[in-house]
Formats: C-alpha cells, sequence, structure tokens
C-alpha cells in the first residue's frame, strides 16, 4: 500500500482479541479489546475509537483501512453459516460427502469424517455432462433445474452452490444454470459457480470450495456491510481493504463475492510482517515462528517471500490431522501449524511419555495458573513454574496468575506418574512442546528441500518469543528476532500487504507439445481477470505480475511452480522450464529424472500493487550495557537447572543496546527468553536480536 | 536425582525426534512416486532399525499392509546382508513378496547407517510400483512366475555407486520402465534423508549408539501393550468367516487366545491356497492380523518391535493365510484386509462392546483398460489406448455407539481417486457414483453404505476391468450383537449380463459397467434404532421408507 498516505489502521479480529493497529505521524498506536462474536463490528469501533483518542485524530483522518477476520473461519468451525443448497451434476451428488473416502487417523475406528456443509436433502442433481476436455455429452435440462428451483425456494435456503464436472473445461452449463435459478429464485439467494471460486480439476475440492464460499457469503456479506455502515456513521469514510489468506489485500466488494479467501488472513499479516523484517535487515532466508493460544505456526520465507500454496483445510475436526478439515482450493500463504500454543494440554501417555496438545484450555476455562476453572496442566503453567513469566506481569498485569495452581496441576497429572519433582514436570512439558515445533519445523523444510538451520527465526505472537530460543537451539537456528510490537504482529503485517489477486486455471498439456497459442490465450484471460480486480482498488497505482505455471513428471501427483516470462510464450522459452524444473527437483529430491515426460498442469496470473521502499537505516553502534531491573530464578534448559537470570524491561533497550545471555526481557504482551547460548543486541529498528555465541558454552 | 530426571526428558524427546525422523523419510518418498497406488492410496512405508532388525519407529504415513511385514523384512535381508559386511553407500533391494511386504509390486529398499566406519542403524523404505511386468494387476496368474519378474535380495548401491545391472533388468520387464526406475531411486533417497536426519540427532544428542535408545523404545512399547491386553478377559476365542474366492467359496477361521499379556492368533482350518492370486503370504496375513487387533486394543501405541512382539500369528503351511512359493499373490488384499473383521469376530466374544460389526472389507480394485490387448475388433483399433486403476469403497460396520462410514475404506488406509482425474487420464466417463439406499446393514447402529459406480467409455469403443478383487458378493458383511447384514456388493453390465467371476471382463462399446459396493455390517437390534435417525435416513434417502417398515418396523 502506498506508504505516503498518512494515518493508516489496521484491524485483526481473533477468537479472543481485536487488535488495532494505528500509524500515524506520530508514531504506531496499538490496542487489544475483547472480541465481540455476536456483533464483531463492536469490537473494531470500540478498538478504533481507542487509537483515535490516544493519537489525538478524528475519525475523518484516517486515510486507509486494512482489515482482516476470522469470522469466515469461525462460521466454518462452528457451522453458523448459511442454510445453503448445492446444485450438482445428476449421478454425483454425494460427492460432497464421500469426500476422500478415507480415514485420515488409521487406527482409531470412531473417527468420523467431516461432515458436508451441505446435507443429502439440499444436494440437487440435475441433468447435463461435460468431458475432461470440455465437450458437452450431455446438454443442461433447464427443466431439472426448474424443479431443483421450486425445491429450493421451499427449502428457505440463503445461499447456492453450483458444482458441475469438468466445470473448470467448460463453465457455460453452470453460467445457464446461475441464469435460470436466479430468475426463479428470491433476489437475497446468493449463487456461487464452482468455476468462478475454484476453477481446478478434482471435484471434490472444487465442490467443497464452493459450497464453502456460498456457506459464509451471507453471513459476510451482511457483517462487512454493517461495518461499512458503523464506519461512515463515525466519519470514517477512508478506503477499505479486506486482507486475504494468499498475503493480498482486496476491495470490500470482491471480498463480499469470494469471502472464502479471507480465512487464515492474520496469520498471513504476521507472515507478511516476517517478510518485511526480512528484506529491511537483509534476512535472504527468515523463519516465522507464531505462537498464540492454541496454536503455533510457522512458515519459511526465502528473500522475503513467503512459500504459497493453493490447498488449506478449515476447520479441522483433529487440530493436527490432514484430512480432518474441509479442503478449500485458495490462495494461501504456506505454513505449518500445530497444536502448540499456551494453552495446550501436558499429560502422560501408556508409555509414561509427555505429551502435550493438540487440544487446548483455551482463554475459557484457561491454563490452571489462570484460576478461572482450569485444572489441566499446560505450556502456560509450565513456563510460570519455570520462572519464565512473571505472575504479576502477565498480559501487562490484567491477568493475575496463581504459580501454586500451575505446580500442583503439573506434579499432579504429570510429576506423580513419572516419578518427576521440583521443576522437572514443568520442564518436560516445555521440552516436550519445543521439540513437537522443532520436528514440524524440519518436516515442513524437508517437504521444500530447504536447510532450515540457514534460516533467522522472527519470532510474535504472545507465547514465541518464550519458546524461540530453545525452539532455535534445537533447529541449530543461530539467530533469532522479536520484533517490535510482537504481540500484535499480524496487525501491523496488514499495514505491509499490497493490493493483490491470483487467478488460477486447471489445463493439463505435456511439456513436449501443447498449443502455444492455446496457452497464450489462457494466460491474457487470467491477466485480464486478475488486473481487473486488483484495479478496483489500486486505481492507477503501479502493479507488478508473475504467472507461473505448476509442473510435474507425468504420473507423479506433486507439482512445483516454475515462473513464466513476463510476455507471450514462445517455443524457445520450453527447454529452459523443463531445465529450471529439473534443477528444482534435484534441489528437493537429490535427483533428477531426464527421460520422463514433463506436465504443466496448472497456469495462474498473480497481479499485485508494487511493494514500498524498504526503510533500512545504519545499525546502531554497538555495546550500550542495560541496566537490569532484578533478577529471578529461571530455568535453563542447556543446563538441566534454575539459574539466577537478571530481568531487563523492553522499553528501557534502545538500539545498540546488548545483554547477555542468560536473561529474561519483559514487555506488556510477552516476554522474551535469552538462553544461556545466545547474546541478544537491540537493533536500528527496536526489534531485538538474539546471536548464538561465538563461544558457546 | 536431577542428572536421571533429565535424561528420562531426553529419552523422550529422542524417540518423538526418531519418529519425526521416519515421518521425513515417507514424506520425501511420497512426494517422488509416480502412480495413483502410491500416491494418493498412501501405499508405502518407512521406518528405522536397529543393528539386530529390530525395527524401533515406522512412519504413521503408509498403509496397514505394511506393518509388520516392514519390521520383519529388515531381518530377511541381513541374512543376505550380515551387518558386518556392510559397507557405507550401500543399499539393498528386493521385491521377494514372501521376504518383502507380499506381493511383487511392493519394491523393499535399506540402507544401512554408518558413524564413522561402525554401522549404527538400518532404514527401510518400501512403495507400490505402477508395473512389474508378468500379466498385471489380476489374480488370474497360476503362480508368482507368471504375476512379474522377482528380485531377489540383491545390492543396489555401493560405494561405487548404483548397480545399473539390477535397474536394467528391472526396467525392461517393466510396462512403465521409467516410472519404476523413479520409484526406485525415491526409495534411495527417501532412505539417504532418514540416514542424514539420524545422524544429525545423534550428533545434537552426542550419541555415538543408539542401542540405550533403540532398548528404551521397545521395553517401554512392550509394556504398554502388554498392559493394554491384560485388559482383555483371558481366555481362547474363535471365529470364522466366508468369502465368495476365485473359483471356489473360501474359509477363514481363527482361534485367538488371551493370556499372560499375549495374544495369539492361529488361523488352523483355514482354506488352503488358491491357484490364483488372492493368497495373502505369511507376512501380509500379520501385518492385517495385528492391525486389526492393535486397533481395537492399543491404538495409541508406535509400531516397533516392542509394540508387535506380544501379537502372534500362527498360520498352516500352504492355507490361503500362509501360501507357499510358487503361489500366485498379486491381489493379496482380497483375503489380507478381511482378517480384521476374523479378529474383530474372535475379540467380540472377549469384548462385546468394543468392536465394530464387519465391514466390506478388502478394496475393489477398478483396473481398467482400453480393448487393444485383447485382440478386439479392427475397427475400434484407432480408439484412444488407456490403462487406468480407480478404487471401489464400501461401507464400513457400524460402530459400538456409532453409525459405520459410508463409502470409506477400512482396514486399507487408501483413498479415492478423483473421478476428474480417471477422466482426464482415460476416455472414460463416471455416470454415476453415489450412495446406495438400503445398502449399510441395519441395527441399532447403521452400517455405512455402500455405492453404486457407472462407467462408460466415452468412446465408440469397449474396455476391460478386471474384477480379481470383487469379493463379498456371495457373502456379505455380517452384522454383530443383533444388528443385520449389510448388503452384498455386485458387478454387471448395463446391457444385464452379471460379472459374476473375478475374471477380467470387456464392456462392450455403448454399454456401461456397473459396480455396486457392499454396505457394512448393523450392531444391535434394529428395532431399537432411535426414530429421529430413521427419520433423518429417510429424509436423507439413505433407507427407503420400505426397507424402512421391513427392516425397522417403522412406519412413519
Amino acid at each position: 500500500m502506498p506508504e505516503q498516505v498518512r494515518n493508516r489502521l489496521a484491524v485483526d479480529i481473533g477468537g479472543t482479541f481485536t487488535d488495532v493497529v494505528l500509524e500515524a505521524a506520530g508514531g504506531r498506536l496499538t490496542t487489544k479489546v475483547l472480541t465481540t462474536p455476536a456483533a464483531p463490528e463492536e469490537g473494531v469501533i470500540e478498538g478504533i475509537e481507542v487509537v483515535l483518542r490516544l493519537a489525538g485524530l478524528e475519525a475523518g483522518e484516517i486515510g486507509l483501512f486494512i482489515h482482516g477476520t476470522t469470522l469466515a473461519t469461525n462460521a466454518l468451525i462452528e457451522r453458523k453459516g448459511a442454510r445453503t443448497a448445492f446444485v450438482t451434476t445428476a449421478g454425483l451428488r454425494d460427492i460432497l460427502e464421500m469426500g476422500y473416502e478415507k480415514r485420515f487417523e488409521q487406527y482409531d475406528f470412531y473417527m468420523d469424517k467431516p461432515e458436508p456443509l451441505v446435507p443429502r436433502p439440499l444436494r440437487f442433481p440435475v441433468r447435463e455432462r461435460i468431458s475432461a476436455r470440455g465437450r458437452v455429452l450431455l446438454p443442461l435440462e433447464d427443466e431439472d433445474l426448474r424443479r431443483a428451483a421450486d425445491a429450493i425456494r421451499a427449502a428457505k435456503v440463503q445461499a447456492v452452490a453450483v458444482g458441475f464436472i469438468h466445470a473448470y473445461a467448460h463453465a457455460e452449463h453452470e453460467r445457464r444454470a446461475r441464469e435460470v435459478l436466479k430468475e426463479l429464485l428470491p433476489p437475497g439467494v446468493t449463487i456461487c459457480l464452482s468455476s468462478e471460486v475454484c476453477p481446478e480439476i478434482r471435484e471434490y475440492e472444487r465442490f467443497s470450495t464452493t459450497c464453502a464460499n456460498a456457506y459464509v457469503r451471507p453471513l459476510m456479506a451482511g457483517y462487512l456491510t454493517r461495518l461499512r455502515q458503523r464506519l461512515e456513521a463515525k466519519g470514517l469514510t477512508a478506503p477499505l481493504f479486506l486482507m486475504m489468506s494468499g498475503g493480498g489485500l482486496t476491495t470490500l466488494d470482491h471480498a463480499t463475492r469470494f469471502p472464502i479467501r479471507l480465512v487464515e488472513s492474520g496469520p498471513a499479516g504476521g507472515v507478511i510482517l516476517a517478510g518485511e523484517i526480512a528484506r529491511e535487515c537483509d534476512l535472504p532466508a527468515a523463519l516465522a515462528f507464531d505462537m498464540g493460544g492454541t496454536t503455533a505456526k510457522i512458515c519459511l520465507l526465502d528473500d522475503g517471500e513467503p512459500e504459497r500454496a493453493r490447498r488449506f483445510e478449515v476447520a479441522r475436526m483433529y487440530r493436527d490431522l490432514k484430512g480432518s478439515g474441509l479442503p478449500v482450493r485458495i490462495p494461501v500463504v504456506e505454513m505449518v501449524e500445530i497444536g502448540a500454543g499456551g494453552g495446550s494440554i501436558a499429560r502422560v501417555d501408556a508409555m509414561r511419555r509427555i505429551t502435550v496438545g493438540p487440544d487446548s484450555a483455551g482463554a475459557d476455562p484457561g491454563p490452571a495458573c489462570y484460576g478461572r476453572g482450569g485444572t489441566a496442566p499446560t505450556v502456560t503453567d509450565a513456563d510460570l513454574a519455570l520462572g519464565r513469566i512473571d505472575p504479576k506481569w502477565f498480559a501487562g498485569g490484567r491477568i493475575a496468575l496463581h504459580g501454586e495452581r500451575a505446580e500442583s496441576a503439573l506434579s499432579r497429572d504429570i510429576g506423580a506418574k513419572l516419578g518427576l519433582d521440583g521443576h522437572w514436570p514443568a520442564a518436560g512439558v516445555s521440552e516436550i512442546v519445543e521439540e513437537n515445533m522443532a520436528n514440524a519445523a524440519r518436516v515442513h523444510a524437508i517437504e521444500r528441500g530447504k536447510v532450515i538451520d540457514r534460516y533467522t527465526m522472527v519470532a510474535f505472537g504472545g507465547g514465541a518469543p518464550l519458546h524461540a530460543g530453545r525452539l532455535a537451539e534445537k533447529l541449530g537456528i543461530r539467530r533469532v528476532l522479536v520484533p517490535v510490537g510482537a504481540g500484535v504482529g499480524s496487525a501491523i503485517g496488514f499495514l505491509r500487504a499490497p493490493i493483490a489477486y491470483e487467478v488460477v486455471r486447471s489445463w493439463r498439456v505435456p511439456l513436449a507439445a501443447f498449443d502455444l497459442g492455446e496457452a497464450n490465450r489462457l494466460v491474457s484471460e487470467l491477466r485480464e481477470e486478475a488486473h481487473r480486480v486488483v484495479a478496483e482498488g489500486a486505481g492507477a497505482a503501479p502493479l507488478t505480475e508473475m504467472r507461473l505455471v505448476d509442473m510435474r513428471y507425468l504420473g507423479q501427483g506433486h507439482e512445483l511452480p516454475m515462473s513464466l516470462p513476463d510476455r507471450p510464450l514462445s517455443g524457445d522459452d520450453l527447454p529452459d522450464l523443463r531445465q529450471r524444473f529439473e534443477a528444482r527437483y534435484r534441489q528437493i529430491y537429490g535427483l533428477h529424472l531426464p527421460d520422463m515426460a514433463v506436465e504443466i498442469v496448472t497456469w495462474s496470473v498473480t497481479v499485485s500493487t508494487v511493494p514500498e521502499p524498504l526503510r533500512k537505516s545504519p545499525p546502531p553502534p554497538r555495546g550500550k550495557t542495560a541496566a537490569s531491573i532484578g533478577r529471578r530464578p529461571v530455568y535453563e534448559p542447556t543446563l538441566g537447572k534454575l539459574v539466577d537470570m537478571p530481568i531487563f524491561r523492553r522499553s528501557d533497550l534502545e538500539p545498540g543496546a546488548a545483554i547477555d545471555g542468560p536473561a529474561v526481557i519483559v514487555e506488556d504482551e510477552t516476554t522474551t527468553i535469552v538462553p544461556a547460548s545466545f547474546e541478544a543486541t537491540v537493533n536500528q529498528r527496536g526489534d531485538i536480536v538474539m546471536e548464538t555465541r561465538r563461544h558457546a558454552l | 536425582m536431577p542428572s536421571d530426571s533429565l535424561k528420562s526428558i531426553r529419552m523422550q524427546v529422542m524417540w518423538n525426534r526418531l519418529i519425526a525422523v521416519v515421518e521425513e523419510q515417507a514424506q520425501a518418498l511420497l512426494r517422488t512416486a509416480f502412480g495413483h497406488v502410491a500416491r494418493e492410496a498412501g501405499d508405502l512405508s518407512a521406518g528405522v532399525y536397529d543393528v539386530d532388525g529390530r525395527m524401533l519407529a515406522q512412519a504413521v504415513t503408509g498403509t496397514p499392509g505394511h506393518v509388520n511385514s516392514m519390521a520383519a523384512a529388515v531381518g530377511h535381508f541381513m541374512k543376505h546382508f550380515p551387518v558386518a559386511a556392510m559397507k557405507p553407500g550401500d543399499a539393498y533391494i528386493t521385491n521377494d513378496p514372501w521376504m518383502g511386504t507380499g506381493h511383487l509390486f511392493d519394491y523393499v529398499v535399506v540402507t544401512p547407517t554408518f558413524l564413522g566406519d561402525r554401522p549404527i542403524a538400518l532404514f527401510a523404505s518400501t512403495c507400490h510400483m505402477v508395473d512389474v511386468g508378468g500379466i498385471g494387476f489380476s489374480a488370474d496368474a497360476r503362480s508368482v512366475f507368471e504375476e512379474g519378474t522377482l528380485i531377489p535380495h540383491l545390492r543396489l548401491r555401493s560405494s561405487a555407486g548404483l548397480n545399473e545391472d539390477v535397474l536394467a533388468i528391472v526396467c525392461a520387464n517393466s510396462r512403465n520402465p521409467v516410472e519404476v526406475r523413479g520409484d526406485i531411486l525415491s526409495l534411495v533417497s527417501c532412505n539417504d534423508v532418514g540416514v542424514a536426519r539420524l545422524l544429525g540427532m545423534m550428533a545434537e544428542f552426542d550419541l555415538a549408539s543408539i542401542d540405550e535408545l533403540a532398548t528404551y523404545i521397545i521395553d517401554n512399547s512392550r509394556e504398554a501393550t502388554r498392559a493394554a491386553i491384560r485388559r482383555v478377559p483371558e481366555g481362547s476365542y474363535q471365529a470364522e468367516m466366508d468369502l465368495d474366492g476365485y473359483d471356489a467359496p473360501i474359509l477363514l477361521k481363527a482361534r485367538m487366545t488371551v493370556g499372560n499379556g499375549e495374544i495369539v492368533i492361529d488361523y488352523a482350518g483355514s482354506s488352503p491356497a488358491s491357484s490364483f492370486g488372492i493368497n495373502s503370504p505369511k507376512c501380509y496375513t500379520d501385518a492385517y492380523t495385528v492391525f486389526g487387533l492393535k486397533c481395537a486394543i492399543a491404538p495409541s501405541v508406535p509400531n516397533n518391535a516392542g509394540s508387535l512382539e506380544p501379537f502372534r500369528v500362527l498360520a498352516e503351511p500352504g492355507s490361503i493365510v500362509d501360501p507357499q512359493r510358487p503361489s500366485p499373490v498379486t491381489a493379496r488384499h482380497v483375503i489380507g484386509q478381511m482378517l480384521p473383521d476374523v479378529a474383530f469376530g474372535c475379540l467380540a466374544h472377549a469384548l462385546p462392546d468394543a468392536v465394530p460389526a464387519e465391514s466390506a472389507g478388502s478394496i475393489w480394485v477398478l483396473a481398467m483398460a482400453s480393448a487393444h490387448e485383447r485382440g478386439g475388433e479392427a475397427r475400434f483399433a484407432n480408439s484412444t489406448r488407456f490403462n487406468v486403476m480407480n478404487v471401489g469403497l464400501g461401507g464400513v460396520g457400524a460402530r459400538p455407539g456409532k453409525d459405520g462410514l459410508s463409502t470409506t475404506a477400512f482396514p486399507s488406509g487408501v483413498g479415492t481417486i478423483p473421478v476428474e482425474i480417471t477422466e482426464d487420464q482415460s476416455p472414460l466417463v463416471f455416470w454415476r457414483k453415489e450412495f446406495l439406499p438400503d445398502s449399510g446393514g441395519p441395527g441399532t447402529h447403521r452400517g455405512g453404505l455402500g455405492q453404486v459406480i457407472e462407467i462408460a467409455n466415452g468412446e465408440e469403443a469397449p474396455f476391460t476391468i478386471s474384477a480379481a478383487t470383487f469379493d463379498r458378493m456371495r457373502f456379505p458383511p455380517r452384522g454383530r450383537s443383533g444388528g443385520a447384514d449389510g448388503r452384498v456388493g455386485s458387478a454387471r453390465l448395463a446391457s444385464g449380463p452379471a460379472l459374476a467371476t473375478k475374471a477380467t471382463h470387456t464392456v462392450p462399446a455403448g454399454d456401461r459397467l456397473v459396480v455396486e459396493l457392499p454396505g457394512g455390517g448393523g450392531l444391535g437390534e434394529p428395532r431399537q434404532r432411535s426414530r429421529a435417525r430413521i427419520e433423518a435416513d429417510i429424509a436423507a434417502g439413505l433407507v427407503t421408507p420400505a426397507a424402512a417398515r421391513r427392516d425397522y418396523g417403522f412406519s412413519g
């Protein structure tokens, strides 16, 4: 977004808190207010009023408003979306419920598959059939559509998803279905087409995405309209943009049409912040580590750019299990999410091993130490018992913690079962949760052919700075950065996001022989659509464009994205494309297959505003030693004992300040633990930078 | 004391790490494998072993058919390549069904790990190849010699490089030589990933050997499994199951003995080996039997030599669950995947409220091809040549307290292949793929529904379908505790004729193949089923009003 716009506001609605960030001439102001689930706009307005008051600004002086919300995700998790119907090809109406026809948990014969968003009585078959090549095998029967419309009307449905087989190759039947249905259904009924929401091959995933979009659309449209009205009533008329899961911003109108693209926007914001830090601090490889109350997320960025993916699972019933949620094919920032947060519950299993998560005590009843009825020991309880958290200063002193409750929960549920006493149960819980995160990060890296110990960790979210140092030790990472404003990192990231849009289409062709003219026509269609969407918000701002194809060896199922030149393809480009594919393949898997045919599966174009210029300033002179405000015993894992550590207040630390580990740095929203093997300095941006000592212990 | 505490936590951390190491190994394999069976169905496995050949960890990614078979496979390699003779850079290979994982399609590669020049561990992996020659994926072979090329335990790689001679033989005998070579190299490289990770872990934890960790893992797992088994009432329990078989019905018979923290299942009295390729080699019989028992008794204990030890499986050599060379075995899962239900049948006597009713069981592999190889009529000569595989999945048995899952694989871990993917790779058209009403066995808890799949060649040409794996067309998945049976499966042409045998059939041009997958058995008296559930089933069209009246006595 243009830097020159003054007074920029970002709001991130999360499950518990709504975070508000205002960047004005005088600097950055932040606040957290409680989320108001029944009418989320209330919390937004309240938070905005707080920061405006702090800044002494009027609503009308806000120049830009960027918003991200978990509303769509929550509607899917809690199944509180619209009553939705699904119109689909006759003979195939159960695809949506059959799903992958696979058990995602092999040893648990009690496991259940996710319920489809549209129950069988609301799935309406119509006669029509398109072939894989986009040929009409059976013309669309209008009569069936009319019969479906009667039933849909009678069922008082608010949203209709239309998904025909192979509609990505031939959208006319779906368009015709919309025409007919629109005429026959009440005007308030929303209609979504699979060929528009997700024109990609694999019927279950396309149908699931389309139904999810229809399911959340009335709710999101209602919320966004109410929000807009409330803002205008307040005099806040600045342009409003929505954060999408892929890391780009879009207009209110477009967000209202494709609200499924708004899921997971919060984590995407955090990743954008990490990207900006990586560019400003010249980090070629950055690992974004976000740890909150229920989960931890890890994302790898190379040259400030995260990897992207086009498949995501929402509303997993079993938090860490792939396959237990609803698949949606939308552009997302590729990250691994694990059930490891402050509220994650610790237990001892049948093999006498400590396990942590994936279930969480959440905010209610919360960890045992909250004293709000939670009795199970959690990661936060362990952190408290290990001296990492000051019970008087948790959440800026707003939540009083009870150390004795934490210790008795840990001793009862962990210590007594394993014969561990003192701080050992807590040390075990902490060590296991850190190990779980390290393992997830390692597998995530290897899946992408990345060497993880080359990365610099960027830690944000309330829990991350407590565990980042130990996690880095486990991963062999030598540098950890805790940014300013780590507690509201996602909302700060929103302010750095470009207006961007990605359009995708499935078209499988062998690289050795395909119709270049057809390919160029397809790419220009994709470009046109992406430019149209971005122009709605970006006006005449300069734009960049990225054209990608997903390639694989014929017969494989996993594709690698390869960039295309910014001009029409010619035959001369193809050998280079193959060469780059093989080089990347070799980098990831250590081999390549020169005799094997390569094919292109998917085509995409992303158009985006140009990122703002970096604000680089020279590193501050080093050497100022900060004064500690006290000392307390804190567990140091590499020594296996409690060590008397000095405590520093983050607000006392100026650029250039240096602190030797082990040490504790406290601030309102979080606490940074500097392990014994690290030393910390404060950089020109105010970030804490922890680096492995050259002469480690 | 503190140092003991620290050590105990360290052991737990290292165990977790070792499981993560084999998961990385499996993921590396999954992403480079060719062919839908390996990839979509996850028909692969990866594990790490100590130098005595004891399996220490196995990736969760994979299918149950590899549970015990992989645990035993490494021991067979060590007979041919003793650890003392292993050299850095070595890797070994076989696809011997009796020494690996039960059919020629699965190649196993084993790679030793060295710290300096001392062997400290072994990694093994396997995956289902696209094609291994012979008559292809069919039960029609009368011996393993017709089923494809068998590579005995051979050295695949040494410090000097790959053994290209072995690869040349494998490739020369496959219809898809490039993919098969790619898959074998993937096995090699995923093991290398495991080796590198293990060495990294040992450096980090400053370990010179993993022996102490191995003992910790195996002892804890064995104890946890024994403790779980002790909760099963001691005694001897029997079960039997009838199956269609290829040319004659098959009887599976089992006696389970529980005592001393151990379970022994003896299949004595089961049918002799079939002369067609549906026999389940002992390694595969062990795998699915133990998988079923573990599901019901100790689902959360990770797979390793310790957790598998308290389960023993006995069978008569020459029987259908322990066929001897050269019995054909390609479609081994037809028998093998029924064994968890046989184990549940035994367990039901001991723990009546803890096991599900019978499921559709073995998956129906829909292996479809153009009819060119069958010497079709000249007018079809120019039609598209293709050879594709999809799967048909029936219903899972009702579970204690819950209905069975509809159209879901059990016990196999495979999933379906999207209709659009199969249609993109062939001219086939799936006109129907829908739940089959009334196919779920009636009960207080209803069995999962089967499905009907209707497929035509979109071109004016015939195609072939191998019915090798279509079972439960005569003997249905049975209900339990008063629950009724699920519906039997069927296969026919839309024009009428039934495809009654496990042979390869031709679907004439213009006609359609119609398969109906079996439904799962019901659990408990149907008349105890709640009205609300019956009404919901009728409203959804899963149970017809007529069947509700007949089976549940429900008159609306």
